[in-house]
This record gives C-alpha cells, sequence and structure tokens, in this order.
C-alpha cells in the first residue's frame, strides 16, 4: 500500500507542474480531466517501471525530418520521464494508418500478452469515420476491447479525432465521439478529448488549424501539446486513486 | 385548440416544415454558434422529425384526394413522379456538392490532417463513387434525408391504398415493421461500409404516422391530444429530455442521473428513430398543437409569412438548404471563422432560401399554378410543395 501512497503524491506534484510550465497549449488544461482512476498506472509507477501503450492510426503518427519521431507518444514518453524521476517509463506506439476499432482490438491480444501495458492509450473513431462502420458495431467493439484490456491488467484512456475545421463539413465524426464518451463513462474509461482540446485551441487562435501548408511546424507543435496534456491527465488520474482510497476509507 | 379539418390548407403544417427547414440549414453548418437554437439542444428529437412527419402528413393530405378522385393507378403514377422529382434533385445536389469538395480537397494540403484527407480518396474513383451514389448506397455527410425520403415515396403508393381503406390495419403493420427492424436489425446497406444513417425501415412509422393522421388519425386522436391529461404528460416529457440533455452539455448534473436509468435509456439511436425521440417529438406536437391553433391570426401575417413560404416549396428550399451549409460552412474556413460571421451567415442562409421560396411562388403565380391564383379543390395546391 505504502508505495503506491508514495507514488499518488509524487504523480499529484508532477501534475502541478505540467500545469505551471508556461506554455501555449496548456490554455486548453481546463478540458483535460480525469473521470476515472488509474490504478493500474498507480501500481506500476509504485514499482518504478511504467508501459503504456498507444493504440492507434495516423494521427498518432507524425514523421519530423530524417525520419525522427515526433507525434504525441514521443511527448508523453519525454514528459512522464521528466515528471517521474527513479521510473523508467516506457511508451510504445502501435499505429498504422485507417485502422478501424475492430482491426485494433484484433491486436490487443499480441500487445498485451507481449508487453503487458499498465496503460493502455487507444485513438480511434477517425478510421471508422472514414469508412463508414455502422456507429453500433463501433461501439461494441469499443465495448468487448476494453474488457478484454482491463481484464489484462491494463488501464485504459481512449483518445477522440483530432478537431480538423477543413473536413468538419464532409466527415461526420459526431456518432463515433458519442460512442467513445458512452462507453467510457459505461466502462469506467477516461477520455482525452482531443477533439475538443484542439476546437478550444482553433477558437482561442493557439495554433491555426486551417492553414494549407506543407510544413510540420504547426502539426509539431500540436503532437507535442497533446502529448503533455495526456501525461497531466495520466497523472491526474494517478492522483485520483489516492482520493477514492480515501472515500472508500471513510464510507 | 383546435385541429386542421380536413379539406383546408393547415397553414400550421407550412410554418413548422419551414422552420424545419431552417433548423436543418443551422444543425448542417459545423462550429456555428447560432445552431445553439436548434430544437436538438433542448431535447432528444430535432427537425428531421418535424420534417418527416409534415412530409408524411401532406403526402397523404394531397394524394389521399388524389387517390379518391382520380383513381388508384392516377394517384400511384404522381407519387412515383414525385419520387422521381426528389431523385434527380439529390443527383443534382450529390454533383453540386462533389464539385466544392473537389475543389477543398485540390486547395487543402496540412501533414496534420494526412488522416482526415482520406475522406477525399472517393474522388480517386468516380466509376465507382458515382455509381454508387446513383444507387443511393454512398451518402456524404448530410446528404441523408433526401434518399430516406424517396424510398419512404416510392413505397407509399400501396401504403395509401391500404390507409384509405383500413387505416388502423396500415398504421398496425407500420409499427410491426418498426418493431421487427429494432428486433432483427434490418437496414439497407451503404457504400463503402454501415448502413443507412437514416434507417428507412425504421423511419417510416414516423411518416406513416403522419399520413394517418392527416387522413382522420388527428380527428379520431383529438379528445386524446386535446385533453390536458396528455398536455401535463407531454411538458412533463419534455421537461425530463431538457434535463436528460442538459447533462450533457453540465457533466456535473451527470451524477443525478441514476445508474438504472442511463442503462436504459443509451443509446438514443438516430439512425433507428430511437422510442425516446418519438416520444419527444409526439410530446412536442401535442404543445404545439394546443398553443397554436390553426386559426391563429399571426399564421397569415407578414412575421411568419417567411418560414410559412419556405415550408410550401419544401423540396427545393430543402435541397437549397443543403448547398446553403456548405457555402457558409466553405466562407467561414476561407474567410473567417469569428462569431459574427457565423451569425452572418446563418442569418444571409435564411434570408437566401426565403428569398427563393418567394421567387418559386412568384413564378408558379405567373404559370397559374399558385395556391391563391387558382380555383380548385382546396388543398390541392400542396402538390407543389408535397414534399
Amino acid at each position: 500500500m505504502r508505495p503506491i501512497v508514495v507514488a499518488v503524491l509524487c504523480a499529484l506534484s508532477a501534475s502541478v507542474a505540467v500545469a505551471k510550465e508556461g506554455n501555449e497549449c496548456i490554455i486548453a488544461a481546463g478540458t483535460v480531466a480525469p473521470d476515472f482512476a488509474l490504478p493500474n498506472v498507480a501500481r506500476a509507477i509504485a514499482k518504478n517501471k511504467l508501459d503504456i501503450a498507444v493504440i492507434g492510426s495516423a494521427s498518432s503518427e507524425l514523421n519530423g525530418p530524417a525520419g525522427t519521431n515526433i507525434a504525441y507518444p514521443t511527448w508523453l514518453e519525454k514528459t512522464l520521464r521528466g515528471l517521474l524521476p527513479g521510473v523508467t517509463v516506457k511508451v510504445t506506439t502501435y499505429a498504422r494508418a485507417r485502422d478501424t476499432a475492430s482491426e485494433m482490438e484484433a491486436k490487443l491480444a499480441r500487445i498485451i500478452s507481449e508487453s503487458a501495458p499498465a496503460l493502455v492509450v487507444w485513438q480511434t473513431g477517425t478510421a471508422d469515420a472514414l469508412l463508414g462502420v455502422a456507429a453500433e458495431d463501433f461501439q461494441t467493439t469499443l465495448e468487448e476491447a476494453v474488457d478484454k484490456l482491463h481484464s489484462g491488467g491494463a488501464d485504459v484512456v481512449f483518445m477522440n479525432m483530432q478537431f480538423s475545421p477543413r473536413t468538419d463539413a464532409v466527415l461526420s465524426t459526431e456518432p463515433y465521439s458519442e460512442a467513445l464518451r458512452w462507453v467510457g463513462l459505461e466502462r469506467a474509461v477516461n477520455l482525452f478529448d482531443r477533439q475538443a482540446v484542439m476546437r478550444q485551441w482553433d477558437e482561442l487562435g493557439t495554433f491555426d488549424l486551417l492553414a494549407a501548408t506543407k510544413s510540420l511546424d504547426t502539426a509539431a507543435k500540436v503532437h507535442d501539446c497533446i502529448g503533455r496534456l495526456l501525461a497531466d491527465l495520466v497523472l491526474q488520474g494517478v492522483a485520483a486513486v489516492g482520493d477514492e482510497n480515501r472515500e472508500k476509507t471513510s464510507q | 385548440m383546435s385541429l386542421p379539418k380536413p379539406g383546408d390548407r393547415d397553414l400550421r403544417l407550412d410554418l413548422f416544415r419551414g422552420l424545419a427547414l431552417w433548423l436543418i440549414f443551422l444543425d448542417h453548418i459545423p462550429s456555428n454558434v447560432v445552431n445553439w437554437v436548434t430544437i436538438r439542444n433542448y431535447g432528444f428529437s430535432d427537425a428531421t422529425e418535424i420534417f418527416v412527419f409534415i412530409s408524411g402528413y401532406t403526402a397523404a393530405f394531397v394524394y389521399g384526394r388524389a387517390m379518391r378522385e382520380q383513381g388508384t393507378l392516377v394517384a400511384g403514377a404522381r407519387i412515383l413522379k414525385r419520387a422521381w422529382q426528389v431523385y434527380v434533385a439529390h443527383i443534382f445536389l450529390f454533383a453540386i456538392y462533389t464539385a466544392e469538395i473537389s475543389y477543398v480537397a485540390h486547395s487543402f494540403e496540412n501533414p496534420l490532417y494526412h488522416e482526415e484527407m482520406g475522406i477525399f480518396d472517393f474522388l480517386q474513383q468516380p466509376d465507382i463513387t458515382l455509381a454508387q451514389a446513383m444507387l443511393l448506397k454512398f451518402k456524404p455527410a448530410n446528404m441523408d434525408v433526401l434518399p430516406l425520403y424517396i424510398v419512404l415515396l416510392a413505397g407509399f403508393p400501396p401504403l395509401l391504398w391500404l390507409l384509405l381503406r383500413a387505416p388502423a390495419v396500415a398504421l398496425g403493420a407500420s409499427v410491426l415493421l418498426y418493431v421487427l427492424t429494432l428486433y432483427f436489425d434490418w437496414n439497407i446497406p451503404a457504400y463503402p461500409n454501415g448502413n443507412w444513417v437514416f434507417n428507412p425501415f425504421a423511419w417510416q412509422m414516423l411518416f406513416v404516422f403522419g399520413a394517418w393522421c392527416a387522413l382522420g388519425g388527428a380527428k379520431q386522436l383529438s379528445a386524446v391530444i386535446l385533453s390536458p391529461i396528455t398536455a401535463a404528460v407531454a411538458i412533463a416529457y419534455l421537461a425530463f429530455a431538457l434535463f436528460i440533455v442538459s447533462t450533457w452539455y453540465m457533466p456535473g448534473l451527470n451524477a443525478l442521473v441514476p445508474q438504472w436509468l442511463e442503462d436504459w435509456m443509451y443509446p438514443i439511436d438516430k439512425t433507428n428513430l430511437d422510442v425516446l425521440r418519438f416520444l419527444h417529438f409526439l410530446s412536442l406536437a401535442v404543445v404545439t398543437v394546443r398553443l397554436v391553433p390553426s386559426d391563429w391570426s399571426l399564421l397569415q401575417s407578414r412575421w411568419l409569412f417567411p418560414a410559412v413560404v419556405c415550408g410550401q416549396h419544401s423540396l427545393e428550399i430543402f435541397c437549397l438548404g443543403v448547398f446553403l451549409s456548405f457555402a457558409a460552412h466553405f466562407a467561414m474556413v476561407e474567410i473567417n471563422q469569428g462569431v459574427g460571421m457565423q451569425i452572418a451567415m446563418s442569418l444571409c442562409g435564411i434570408a437566401i432560401m426565403f428569398a427563393t421560396a418567394g421567387l418559386i411562388s412568384w413564378y408558379k403565380g405567373i404559370e397559374g399554378r399558385s395556391p391563391r391564383s387558382r380555383p380548385g379543390p382546396p388543398g390541392a395546391t400542396l402538390v407543389g410543395g408535397g414534399v
């Protein structure tokens, strides 16, 4: 029990550190808050070894100059390493363009057995919306996959689609983001509402998401920010383990 | 507090269909501050229900008379002609839409949105895409309502025949089809994946219910519709829906919704016309019929004329609305996305819809087809706007 308390306190101070860091993307930090605690992550931190798997499609990948990986999972790993000294943090990305939720679900068993991650960040919905997968089927896939992941000992964080103002009128994402939100509430899975975060950046003019450009500048910053905010969500989720334990003791 | 008498043109139908067309237009503009006024934010159902119900009502009103006076064959042929017109309108709209997004696809590039750009892939395979669009299987976002309407009209002649002879049987068959559809998951497949967004086997119930009301059902139900108990139940249900919907926007309220209720209620399915949505529409209708009598003086006034005239030319104005919502979004993306622009685009769109409806009326007037210029059986003039 004691190492978990230490992990929780550690996470608490670290998440304050993320929020304090003067950075343009922190403007959207208010949108990112966990609804549920992340007990498996807390246990992993207590053991000083945190493995995270990111499963996603093309928006979980971004190649920088000279083939460097500058997608959000890289920033997630970097941020968590900085804030959790002494903990070996490893983030592995399993992303393939145009993978639907059901294609990703097929990979879960292998991922769990290979790396037994304490946390699975599951970015999905875009490919399903593009291919017009029935929203009901999408939802059923999510439910089954989450059950699999939970019984495999992993906490889960969903990440929904990017907010994409140019394709907003032609790509209908709402049924899929609703399904993610609903399954999240139903199965106690936190949602990283990437759509809301990016919408806020767009409204506040933090980033120009409309620009037609070949440059990676904005894309790199967006991924950096998403990585940091995601780290913040994870640490807040760990800190919430303490709250839940306290609630249980006081009852 | 009155129900429409058969034979009279009920301007309330035009008014509410016109308003529904405006709301559908507003809802189809993404990131638009003005669509906070639309009814989907205050309850389960939205403008689609109003549109489908009134379409069923007017179709039965117009073609029911035609079937009695001109016979089953002629009325059936006229209904199918109308379905053909809606089909042509849909394909026309598809052509405009494709032109518009081809432009966006051509001019836009951003490494951040590599995946989302995949939505334009269909432009690479015009052979397949065009054929699937003509088969009504490929339907881009916001182009789902007209295909539903085409299918409903195509199936309407035998249904109307039955409605005129045994209305209760027809309505019962419709409800049975709805129940079987929910039970067996029937739907029409779409391209490239999935099913129709508006499942015709489920949504037909609302259309048939509208038709049944027009052919005397509303009169039969008038005691129930106008009873204070019904009104109280309807208001209570609207309040309940308002509360549930507000928990979606204010997450703090979510704790007040008991788990068993959530388990039972969610998801509220639009594709298959969830019963909760249907009941919400019925409640709105009950309250509206009480608040807005058919002889309400404002119905003839210039203040409501813009909505009434839009409702009288619903097919044209519906298509125009879909086009205008693309155009408004396009202008917002290319020029400015500010709140001022959103409001301006919304108001402009409605003004253009009104002006166009006025122009169509004027054309009908000079061609001697106007609702007021031609003597003849009252109500028959609804044919022109019989969507």
